[in-house]
């Protein structure tokens, strides 16, 4: 690596950190503006005035807001994500497992949807206008169309209950080993790749079919190279970039988007965690979900935009 | 002949072409064409552009570009006629027998990947030779074509080597496999004079050494005369003439190979200088931001009222950045540019309109500096409406009055860009600057992209609108021909400095500098074994010295 490939990437790191940074002020006051306040719907309808202002005290919510914040943000550089105000655990603990059960789901969709996304997209342009062609784009737009609870029930009731092959509700047990979590969250994985397939097949066969376009592929065919080759060999180098940047908003969506799916399925990930705690107003859990599903979409975008510098030959290689 | 390596015969070829608004519809592009080309020759294909010569050239390698495909005829190669081959056939052909040399490396090198896996790459992939051998024998033609550190060059990506540098490996690249035939597709038409002269000589050399024929695809007859055997004229593809090259260049049969061979007939003797000056360049430096080094320094030039000055020089001499620094989209770093004796103000957006309708220009790619969706009417008609205010029936009057000026006419009015030929498109161009009147026009390399005959009348016609309009031009240009044709006053410029200016007859007569003797040695000249001679030249001056 040289120094100018160097620079680039360690402007795109900072660039995130200052990103993340912002997202957390974002994160912070927008929580602060939610209506409601967490010590009442704490202690309940009946709470007394003196109740009411004892907790309040106790879980420094009279502090002001920019003295909460730093509070907070120094916790969270020393690993501390805060105690839930509900239950009063650690929440980096309650959401460690949780968060590890949201990357395995997302990991196993993006293991298959990934590579078969971009199989298909090769294949399309192989194909191009003829009826294979046709058939990817025809099933993988439908797919994106139909909304994703909807395709969760049709699999649950079609896979699940009919034919009985994949267990309906992705539930996970301490006990399960490896291939057994795989069985039980197979159907929340079909969903998930069906969702983020499209989108990335799609930008595949546009970006090889725009670097078709150039010359040098020309170049290629009069060598009397095969198609295939043509096509992976010389025009897949040059469309890295653009695929890439699609293939890491769809792995951000896996991890941040999959609110809905885990709600379909029951399953215990992030997003239930979230989502639960949105409805009971916990401030501190919300913000933590907040900032680690940030934290992700703002890294593996950073990742597609290192992987771009690298993939181009003129930076690695400059004059 | 029995013995012809390649045989063609009543070669038809058709396309589909989609007209803007109509259905696709079915042409036949080059109507019967017949050669025979033997091992070891060269045949020059020559002729304007829409002739078919590439058309042909890829022929011979079983290829039709986008919708264009062969329609009738036969291509015998080795014997056997390679059209009712299959694809697997053709791709075995291909890279293997026959390899093509594309008129820009630059776009026709994959960015990705680097050189020398490209060079070797058909040879490998047919078979023909270890990937050892191959990469050998990439370097001994890196060598034999006059490319610096030829063990080290490969490793390159494409961006890391100049342009003329690029084109000699394009050529690698085409003799790598041993072919029996390569097909040179305009291979030194988009480079510098200077540079142009040694790919030439290279891929002359690199021919008699490796004993391959050649097709040689060129619009430039002094460039092909150096290195065919043999030359076949063409015309909306069709024959026009075949013959040997010295019989093609000293005693054409053909009216239309006598135009070509005579090109730029136009007789322009300098005039002599007014007094007064319509713009003066006084000690302009100018730089990009970002850069640490001028890109033009202390440059003093002088245009005057209804006189041309030609600023010629090879590409990266600064002469398009002088043009920006007239027109104000780069403000110079120093110096001034004055006015009819008044300093301009250095940035566009700044200057007063009537400033910026007094300093027009004209662009080399005339397609893109116009809308594709604006028909001519409205492409004059801005300029009439943004400098002088005039609207309906009035403007449309005017436009006319234009579209008859440079010899286009009103039929003309409703047609879209896509509708015009290239030197049509360069004509409404013209028209466009002369809507504002100005008293100056620039003229940036705007007969380089056609082709010479097309080219000669716009010249002609910048010459007749001088005459008229009085208007004083700027003539960017590389092609001393061109300057030749047309100038007035001439400036030399090299590395962003001015090395010679002064008029025509001076600057083109000896003694010469350096450079300006450089630039005008290598304009290839229509006769055979004028390349042999500058080369020797060369060699017993860099001897002597």
């Amino acid at each position: 690596m040289n120094g100018l490939v160097l620079r680039f990437v360690a402007q795109r790191v900072a660039l995130s950190l200052l990103l993340l940074l912002l997202v957390s002020v974002l994160i912070f006051a927008g929580t602060q503006i939610l209506p409601g306040d967490v010590a009442a719907s704490i202690l309940g309808q009946s709470a007394t005035p003196e109740a009411l202002a004892n907790l309040r005290e106790e879980l420094g919510l009279n502090q002001p807001a920019w003295w909460r914040y730093l509070a907070w943000l120094g916790g969270l550089l020393q690993g501390d994500l805060g105690t839930s105000l509900t239950n009063g655990r650690d929440i980096g603990e309650a959401i460690g497992q949780r968060f590890s059960n949201t990357l395995f789901l997302a990991a196993t969709a993006a293991i298959i949807a990934v590579p078969l996304a971009i199989f298909l997209g090769l294949v399309s342009v192989l194909y191009r206008e003829r009826w294979p062609d046709k058939v990817i784009s025809g099933i993988s737009l439908a797919s994106v169309s139909v909304p994703e609870f909807l395709i969760g029930y049709i699999l649950m009731f079609w896979i699940g209950v009919q034919l009985g092959w994949a267990p309906s509700v992705a539930i996970l047990n301490e006990g399960m080993g490896f291939w057994q979590k795989l069985h039980a969250i197979s159907l929340p994985v079909a969903v998930l790749t069906l969702v983020v397939l499209a989108h990335m097949m799609r930008m595949t066969r546009a970006a090889l079919l725009n670097v078709l376009q150039s010359p040098y592929i020309e170049t290629a065919e009069l060598k009397g190279l095969s198609q295939m080759s043509v096509i992976w060999r010389h025009a897949m180098p040059n469309a890295i970039s653009p695929v890439v940047n699609v293939v890491m908003l769809n792995l951000a969506y896996l991890v941040v988007g999959v609110v809905v799916v885990e709600v379909v399925f029951v399953y215990p990930g992030m997003g239930q965690f979230l989502v639960d705690h949105v409805s009971k107003r916990d401030v501190p859990v919300v913000q933590a979900c907040g900032l680690i599903f940030a934290a992700v979409y703002i890294g593996l975008n950073m990742v597609a935009d290192i992987v771009s510098i690298l993939a181009n030959p003129r930076l690695r290689h400059p004059k | 002949m029995t013995d012809a390596l390649l045989r063609v015969r009543d070669l038809r070829i058709g396309a589909t072409i989609y007209p803007p608004g109509a259905k696709a519809q079915d042409i036949e592009i080059v109507h019967g064409v017949s050669f025979d080309l033997e091992k070891g020759k060269v045949l020059g294909l020559i002729g304007e552009s829409g002739a078919g010569k590439s058309t042909i050239g890829l022929a011979a390698l079983a290829y039709g570009r986008g919708s264009v495909r062969i329609t009738d005829g036969e291509v015998c190669l080795n014997g056997r006629d390679i059209l009712t081959l299959g694809s697997r056939g053709h791709r075995a052909l291909r890279g293997a027998e026959v390899s093509y040399v594309s008129q820009s490396a630059a776009a026709s090198f994959n960015p990705a990947k680097p050189i020398l896996a490209q060079v070797i790459e058909a040879a490998v992939r047919h078979g023909r030779m270890s990937r050892r051998t191959a990469e050998a024998r990439a370097i001994d033609l890196f060598r034999q074509l006059g490319l610096p550190e030829p063990d080290r060059i490969g490793d390159r990506y494409p961006h890391q080597v100049s342009g003329g540098q690029l084109q000699r490996c394009m050529t690698a690249l085409a003799l790598c496999p041993e072919p029996d035939l390569v097909v040179f597709d305009e291979p030194t038409t988009a480079l510098d004079v200077t540079t142009q002269i040694d790919v030439l000589k290279a891929i002359k050399d690199a021919i008699a050494a490796t004993g391959v024929a050649a097709l040689y695809i060129t619009h430039d007859l002094a460039v092909v005369a150096q290195v065919a055997d043999e030359i076949m004229v063409l015309r909306g593809g069709q024959t026009v003439e075949h013959g040997a090259t010295e019989q093609i260049i000293n005693s054409p049969r053909e009216d239309y190979t006598r135009a070509l061979v005579s090109v730029r007939s136009i007789q322009h003797p300098a005039q002599p200088e007014p007094p007064a000056k319509v713009v003066e360049i006084e000690g302009i430096c100018a730089r990009y931001k970002g850069l640490h080094f001028d890109i033009l320094s202390d440059i003093n030039l002088a245009l005057s009222p209804g006189r041309t000055l030609a600023v010629v020089g090879e590409s990266g001499s600064g002469k398009s950045t002088l043009a920006r620094v007239m027109t104000g989209l780069l403000p110079p770093r120093e110096g001034r540019i004055l006015f009819e004796g008044r300093a301009l103000v250095p940035e566009q957006r700044a200057r007063p309109r009537e400033d910026l309708r007094e300093i027009q220009m004209i662009y080399q790619m005339a397609d893109v500096a116009m809308n594709p969706r604006q028909s001519v009417e409205t492409i004059i008609g801005r300029p009439l409406e943004f400098y002088f205010n005039l609207r309906g029936a009035e403007k449309r009057r005017r436009t006319v009055e234009l579209l008859d000026a440079i010899d286009l006419g009103a039929a003309y009015l409703d047609r879209y860009p896509a509708e015009l030929s290239g030197g049509q498109k360069q004509r409404v161009c013209i028209a466009r600057a002369l809507a504002a009147r100005p008293k100056v026009i620039i003229c940036d390399e705007v007969t380089s992209a056609l082709d010479p005959l097309v080219a000669d009348g716009i010249l002609k016609l910048l010459l007749d609108l001088q005459r008229v309009e009085g208007v004083a031009y700027m003539f960017i240009t590389h092609d001393l021909a061109t300057v030749r044709a047309i100038a007035d006053t001439i400036a030399v410029m090299h590395r962003g400095r001015v090395v010679r200016y002064g008029p025509k007859s001076r600057v083109l007569s000896p003694p010469f500098d350096d450079y300006t003797d450089l630039l005008l040695g290598s304009v290839p000249e229509m006769r055979i074994g004028w390349l042999e001679e500058v080369i020797a030249q060369r060699k017993m001056e860099s001897a002597g010295n």
